[in-house]
């Protein structure tokens, strides 16, 4: 990714340099720490907060809905009777809903800049449609908007896409960092799994032809806009089961505060509504209610700044229960190419005989494995990585289908390297011998699971002989065996999937540390072995590029779509990687979970306050009936009237104190469940118990201050 | 030796006594609830009620049938009462008046067993047999098959059954609480426990003067009254009549037996799922509390605050001296914790704080360790709103013993948790907005609150136990707390039922290092931590202006 | 409707099973219990633990009846009884009282009425037996729980002792025996509390005095 998010164009950027290099560090930051937030964000989102007291607006929020028409009641009854103490207590209300409405603004806020930036590609294409009517070679311009799926469209350089589709003919390279943010362009050619192409990206060279694929106003721009700015957020089954229990709480506190009029009626002292509305605020989850769909909306934030699409909130709480992760080997666990890692000179042939002819072998072969064999060569050998001048004299053989060998012809010495039996096809028709100690190397390369390149020459004698074998290993990428055993904390099984032999796979599976692997996988054996998972009731994670990835994408309870791959691919699965990075499915998981963690964090806190606000309240409520009630105010309020303003004031002020955590997600570590609930029980069950004695008894320090409060 | 040591004994010989039973009871009743044959006597049942035993059924037809069964009882249990005259053994008693037998009947079938009536004046020998003591076993039977079958729920997967409500009723009563029952009632007589069909004694005392001691079959109901956690005394007096409890041998068993199947159901539940560590966990919790109240409530009955227990030198008013006081806060703990209901002593005569434990005891939702099933299935609801509320906190959609916890099953364990708080709220709070209310109160002031609260709490909670001071003959009360046992109880099984419906569709989800581990001790106190903070959070502003503002 | 249809077949199993239910745990159950009670031994305690005196029935051991002597309505010195405790539903406060109906007072500690009526026993006992009202025991000035409760603590029964004998005519060492041999101590040394057994104490005592 580019230092600063290309999301974001400058005019419409609303982070400063420094900000936006916090947010590059979060985002290419290894532990998911994330979200950094602004005071100033509070400030900005403060017009949205109005808007959105709306009570319409309210009722989608049973908990704030309450609160809403306490603080109505509240007003009314303070406008009748005017005091100081009414007229806190109602401000105090009012501003209980706005934090709320706050905390949802600033987390929408967030995602409304990106969208702003997203808009500016949607921009008036015109799309060249070709007629569909047989005439071949018709073009006609017709808006972008105009286009139905199916539409045939032409594209040249320096033109932008104008809808999401398949090529069906020519080959391009395309510019997609609008959409990616990868400045480096890619290639993209009908046929195979590269085909797809989206809106709002530009064609740099060529001319290609594609097909409609969506429909205008779904494609991905548009979809990524709807996420990005929650419009479409529909609440999560965790969320809808949470809001559930905190409506049940809710009604539970309204049932304790209507009963508690006539039983305090009975011991002989009315309570006004303005107390007991205060009451109930305090007691119900506000906390929580508050900052429920801010954390939903920050969590679906937090992937989109990852670079990630997910199509549903839904998708992204799945991640989080993962059981079994299923990576592919290559470009996953291993580097996309396999590298040469020993050089293996046959007896009589010197280690550094062997190192220069491989090296000479290689200097005309730009493939990922030629560039690593002349790496070794230069690492371990100290010969120069450039060719000298009279190297740079010889000819250069390419490595073609038809020779399958590539080398270096300088003058009459030849240097070859190849497959071992296209060597041996060369070796022995220029006279040479083919020892069977070179069959053995190979093989035994092969048991192990690498690949054998055998590296022969004709020396200026005309002699040709075979000098030793190169091996190319699979190499696993740095820190994967931490990371899979970070995962095994958290209780997901990681399965590696290659198409390699199961020797193969073996090796390299241990060598990586992955629970299991599934060798010389077939599209199908992906497929049987997602759905064995999910009979054992095990969600199952993947990603998958290719067109033939698509059923097992559909099938996997999160399926992680490659943009470079095909749009069945992407159509798929239930969320799009942008970089097409396949590592990345790990930090999606850990976005999922830091989700519900958060959730669950600020709810559990929320609840766990009420017992200080008890010890607040009650005693002011009661203690003129029963002094003996006062060893109750253990925190040793000022009046009546101080302790339950300050209760309220906590209550509303812990809200803005959690919109940062709320937006950022509670911390998390990858470990067990054990560990993470011991330790977020004590930060926030024991937190939560603690904390509001301490913040009611400050609040109560300055609030009694107050003339006709204190 | 002082009275605290032995009273420490005394409660040492009763955990004593319930670990030797644990596992034998415990696995009994799993092979109970799990065998496939049926016993000759139950086939001859079921062929005559002309129910398939063998047939499964979904959860809408488990409530039904639960449902029915419950409504029918009540119907022939009022009907009874109301022909009281035209049935043998009544020895003249009339017929029991309208509001006092719809009371008595939704009381016993709802397995609360309030009595707002006096057992001797009232009720004849065969309503009291064919009548309550038939409700004692069914009305347990009917919890402990509601409990089952929401532990089925976790064991299944993937199937609409959860079983064959008849089956169960009828296992429960022929396999498990009959026997116990008959070899207890007999072990009762033994112990001086009357059982007789006679009217009463006529005695001349030493004064010369003659009078007439009530007697009644009471060995056979007594032993099922405490077994089934029912708790309706054949007499006024309960289990503080000498008839009833005649010495602390007779006391140390029926604190045994009220406890016994309430214990042992959390083995049978480990056992069912497989995992004897989660019932050990649900074990735990509740004898943490109970343990808790306990010590509670001796300091408080040791250490009275009240004038007149301060004028008289010891909380001895309503205690019997036979089982002095740490036989009585035990014999307290015990039934308010398990929704028995029966007393050795006067609640209504405690301290502040002893009172309020036994209060409390109920409104913690009768968890510890509840009564026969519905502790069970109650603190399996409350689990599961423990496991969900911290359960987030994992990262994962919280799982609980292998099924997910979503949307439908923490509505149903909400709709189960939220009953018990409305009924005893609401009818506290009405209750009081009469202005007659005070006039039926013994006591005054925070402890006349106290006696409304405790009248419904024990309604709600079907504990059955009360501030006996409040008298509750009137139509409102009658027809209120008739009303709050019926919600108290059919709705949480509504709930659970449907709860069980839900959890038996899924799955199973295998348990990995991410999944919330609930067989462990961290479990245990998050689990006790939500119940005691559920109630606290509910019940504390009432609590505040009863039995807090009487101990403080 | 397929609901309501469904819940009514469910009642009419259900009321079939309630029938065969009664028959068994309503009839054959207790009655079973009360043959197996009619057998040598447990006959006496299934009938009520009756102490015959005189071939006549004299009370039940475990009920608690407070005796009355018609001489300590003018002077409450005069009185040759040991007394239960108090019965919270005797309209005197302390007995007699009616053993049809059972049951505690259910005043709470803190209770106004309670005081009143604990310092009106404790006057009354006090006077009774010429003692400072301090000497008077706790469980002699509160009601019983069934208010049938047949015991007093040894320190009550102690308290009475000196009364019991001058108005029997008997040695106080031998009344003093009499309450020894009626007291019972805890259930192997934990259960229960001790306690002295009016109701067989005073038959004793009658015996004893010979009238």
């Amino acid at each position: 990714m580019t230092a600063t998010t290309p999301l974001h164009t400058p005019e419409h950027d609303p982070y400063t340099p420094k900000e936006a290099q916090e947010l590059h560090a979060e985002r290419t930051g290894r532990k998911l720490a994330a979200g950094v937030f602004h005071p100033r964000q509070l400030l900005v989102s403060l017009p949205d907060a109005f808007r959105k007291l709306h009570p319409r607006h309210q009722l989608r929020n049973p908990v704030m809905f309450v609160v809403w028409v306490g603080s109505v009641l509240v007003t009314a009854f303070t406008v009748l009777e005017p005091s100081v103490f009414s007229i806190a207590v109602a401000a105090w209300l009012w501003f209980t809903v706005l934090f709320a409405n706050l905390a949802e603004a600033v987390a929408e806020g967030r995602g409304k800049a990106q969208a702003e930036s997203l808009r500016g590609l949607k921009t008036d294409t015109v799309a060249r449609r070709l007629a569909t009517n047989g005439t071949a070679g018709t073009e006609e311009e017709v808006p972008a908007v105009d286009l139905r799926v199916g539409d045939l469209v032409v594209v040249e350089a320096g033109q932008v896409v104008p809808g999401d589709g398949d090529i069906v003919e020519g080959i391009a390279t395309v510019d997609e960092s609008a959409i990616t943010g990868e400045s480096a362009p890619v290639i993209r050619e009908s046929g195979g799994d590269r085909s797809a192409v989206t809106g709002g990206t530009t064609v740099l060279s060529d001319r290609i032809v594609a097909r409609i694929s969506t429909r205008p106003g779904e494609t991905f721009v548009d979809r990524m806009i709807a996420l990005v700015e929650g419009a479409e957020r529909k609440k999560t089954p965790n969320e809808v089961a949470l809001t559930i229990l905190l409506s049940t709480l809710t009604i539970i506190f309204l049932l304790v505060v209507v009963a508690l009029q006539p039983m305090a009626g009975y011991s002989g002292r009315q309570i006004s509504v303005i107390v007991l509305t205060a009451l109930l605020v305090c007691l119900i989850p506000t906390t929580i209610g508050a900052l429920l769909s801010a954390i939903g909306i920050a969590g679906m934030d937090r992937l989109v700044q990852r670079n990630v699409l997910a199509k549903s909130g839904r998708a992204v709480e799945a991640a989080g229960d993962i059981d079994t992760l299923l990576l592919d080997k290559t470009g996953t666990i291993t580097f996309g190419n396999r590298q040469a890692t020993e050089l293996i000179p046959l007896p009589g042939v010197e280690q550094e005989e062997l190192a220069a002819a491989a090296r000479l072998s290689s200097l005309a072969d730009r493939t990922p494995e030629g560039r690593s064999i002349v790496d070794l060569c230069v690492v371990d050998h100290g010969l120069p990585a450039e060719p000298g001048d009279d190297e740079r004299d010889g000819e250069f053989i390419a490595f073609s289908a038809q020779t399958r060998m590539s080398g270096i012809d300088l003058g009459d010495r030849q240097v070859r390297k190849g497959a071992a039996s296209t060597i041996r096809v060369w070796v022995t028709s220029h006279g040479g011998n083919y020892p069977d100690r070179a069959d053995d190397i190979v093989e035994r390369v092969s048991a192990e699971g690498g690949t054998p390149l055998a590296c022969a020459e004709i020396d200026d004698d005309g002699r040709a002989r075979v000098l030793g074998v190169i091996r190319l290993s699979d190499v696993v990428k740095p820190g994967m065996r931490e990371r899979f055993d970070e995962l095994r904390a958290m209780g997901i099984r990681t399965v590696m999937v290659t198409g390699d032999n199961p020797l193969t796979a073996r090796a390299i599976a241990e060598e990586a540390g992955v629970d299991d692997f599934l060798a010389e996988a077939k599209p199908e054996d992906k497929m049987a072995l997602i759905r064995t998972e999910q009979e054992g009731g095990r969600l199952v994670a993947m990603t998958g590029d290719g067109t033939n990835d698509a059923p097992a994408l559909a099938q996997a309870d999160v399926g992680v779509a490659m943009n470079t791959g095909t749009s069945a691919a992407k159509e798929a699965g239930n969320m799009v990687d942008l970089d097409s990075d396949p590592t990345k499915l790990i930090e999606v998981v850990e976005i999922g979970k830091q989700m519900l963690i958060t959730r669950g964090a600020l709810t559990t806190f929320s609840i766990a306050n009420d017992l200080a606000k008890y010890f607040a309240i009650l005693p002011a409520l009661f203690v003129a009936l029963y002094p003996q009630l006062d060893k109750l105010n253990i925190m040793r309020l000022a009046t009546p009237e101080s302790a339950i303003l300050s209760a309220v004031i906590f209550n509303a002020l812990v809200i803005v104190a959690l919109i940062p955590r709320a937006l950022r997600g509670v911390r998390y570590r990858p470990m067990s469940a054990a560990g993470l609930l011991r330790r977020n029980l004590l930060v926030y069950g024991l937190g939560g118990i603690v904390t509001p004695f301490l913040g009611i008894w400050l609040v109560d320090l300055l609030v009694r201050l107050v003339p006709g409060i204190g | 030796m002082s009275p605290f040591v032995a009273g420490l004994g005394q409660v040492g010989l009763l955990v004593m006594a319930l670990a030797a039973c644990y596992r034998p009871l415990g696995d009994h009743m799993a092979r109970v609830y799990g065998a496939e044959g049926h016993w000759r006597l139950e086939r001859g049942i079921y062929r005559l009620a002309r129910v398939n035993p063998d047939s499964e059924q979904r959860w809408t037809t488990y409530a039904a049938a639960v449902l029915g069964f419950s409504f029918v009882s009540i119907v022939l249990l009022y009907l009874m009462q109301r022909l009281q005259p035209l049935l043998p053994l009544g020895f003249g008693r009339g017929a029991v008046e309208p509001g006092m037998a719809f009371n008595t009947a939704v009381s016993f079938v709802t397995n609360t067993n309030w009595q707002s009536y006096a057992g001797e004046e009232v009720l004849g020998h065969t309503v009291q047999m064919a009548g309550l003591t038939v409700q004692n076993f069914v009305s347990a039977a009917v919890g402990m098959a509601v409990a089952v079958a929401l532990v089925r729920g976790f064991v299944r997967a993937r199937t609409d059954r959860l079983g064959n409500f008849w089956v169960d009723l009828t296992r429960g009563t022929v396999r498990i609480l009959l026997p116990i029952a008959a070899i207890a009632a007999i072990l009762l007589v033994a112990l001086g426990t009357v059982m007789s069909l006679a009217r009463g004694i006529q005695v001349v005392g030493v004064d010369g003067i003659t009078r007439t001691i009530a007697l009644a079959p009471t060995a056979s109901q007594e032993a099922i009254k405490e077994l089934g956690t029912n708790g309706g005394g054949i007499f006024n007096a309960n289990s503080a009549h000498p008839f009833e409890n005649p010495n602390a041998w007779s006391n140390l068993f029926e604190n045994f037996l009220l406890l016994l199947v309430p214990v042992a159901l959390t083995r049978t539940f480990g056992q069912m799922v497989g995992d004897r560590k989660q019932g050990y966990v649900l074990l735990s919790v509740m004898g943490l509390l109970w343990t808790v109240m306990l010590a509670a409530s001796w300091w408080a009955e040791t250490h009275p605050n009240g004038v007149a227990s301060l004028a008289a030198g010891a909380a001895m008013e309503g205690k019997e001296v036979r089982f002095g006081i740490p036989a009585s806060v035990l014999w307290e703990v015990s039934t308010t914790g398990t929704s028995t209901g029966a007393v050795n002593s006067m609640h209504d005569s405690f301290t502040g704080l002893g009172g309020g434990v036994a209060l409390l005891n109920m409104l913690l939702g009768e968890v510890a360790p509840g009564g026969v099933g519905a502790g069970l299935y109650g603190i399996l609801v409350l689990a599961v709103i423990a496991v969900f509320l911290a359960g987030l906190m994992v990262g994962r959609t919280p799982e609980y013993l292998g099924k997910k916890l979503g949307r439908r099953e923490v509505t149903a364990a909400a709709i189960a948790m939220l009953a018990m708080p409305t009924v005893v709220l609401l009818g506290t709070g009405l209750a009081l907005l009469l202005p007659s209310t005070p006039d039926f109160m013994t006591n005054t002031g925070s402890h006349g609150l106290a006696e409304v609260l405790y009248a419904y709490g024990s309604a709600g909670n079907n504990n059955g136990s009360a501030f006996a001071g409040m008298t509750v003959t009137s139509d409102f009360f009658q027809a209120t707390l008739g009303v709050a046992m019926l919600l108290g109880r059919f709705l949480p099984i509504l709930a659970v039922l449907a709860l069980a419906g839900s959890l038996a569709q899924q799955r199973r989800v295998p348990a990995t290092a991410g999944t919330l581990p609930t067989g462990s001790p961290l479990f245990v106190g998050m689990l006790t931590g939500t119940v005691v903070l559920v109630a606290a959070l509910t019940f504390l502003p009432a609590l505040a202006l009863g039995p807090i503002a009487e101990a403080l | 409707m397929k609901y309501l249809n469904n819940l009514l077949r469910q009642a009419g199993a259900g009321l079939r099973i309630l029938l065969v239910m009664t028959v068994l745990t309503g009839v054959v159950y207790p009655l079973a219990v009360w043959g197996v009670s009619r057998l040598p031994g447990l006959g006496g305690k299934a009938e009520g633990s009756v102490v015959v005196a005189g071939g006549r029935a004299a009370g039940s051991e475990l009920i608690g009846i407070d005796p009355v002597d018609p001489r300590a309505a003018i002077d409450p010195t005069r009185d040759r009884w040991f007394h239960t405790r108090p019965t919270a539903i005797a309209t005197e406060g302390l007995g007699p009282d009616d053993v049809l109906v059972s049951g505690g007072s259910n005043r709470g500690g803190a209770d106004k009425g309670l005081l009143t009526e604990v310092e009106r026993r404790k006057a009354h006992i006090a006077t009774r037996e010429g003692v400072d009202p301090k000497q008077v025991p706790a469980d002699a000035v509160t009601a019983s729980a069934s208010g049938l409760d047949p015991h007093i603590s040894p320190e009550y029964a102690a308290l009475q002792v000196r009364r019991v004998a001058r108005e029997n005519g008997l040695p106080e060492q031998r009344v003093r025996d009499l309450v020894t041999e009626h007291t019972r101590g805890r259930a192997l040394g934990v259960l229960g509390a001790p306690g002295v057994n009016v109701t067989t104490l005073n038959l004793a005592i009658r015996d004893e005095a010979g009238r």
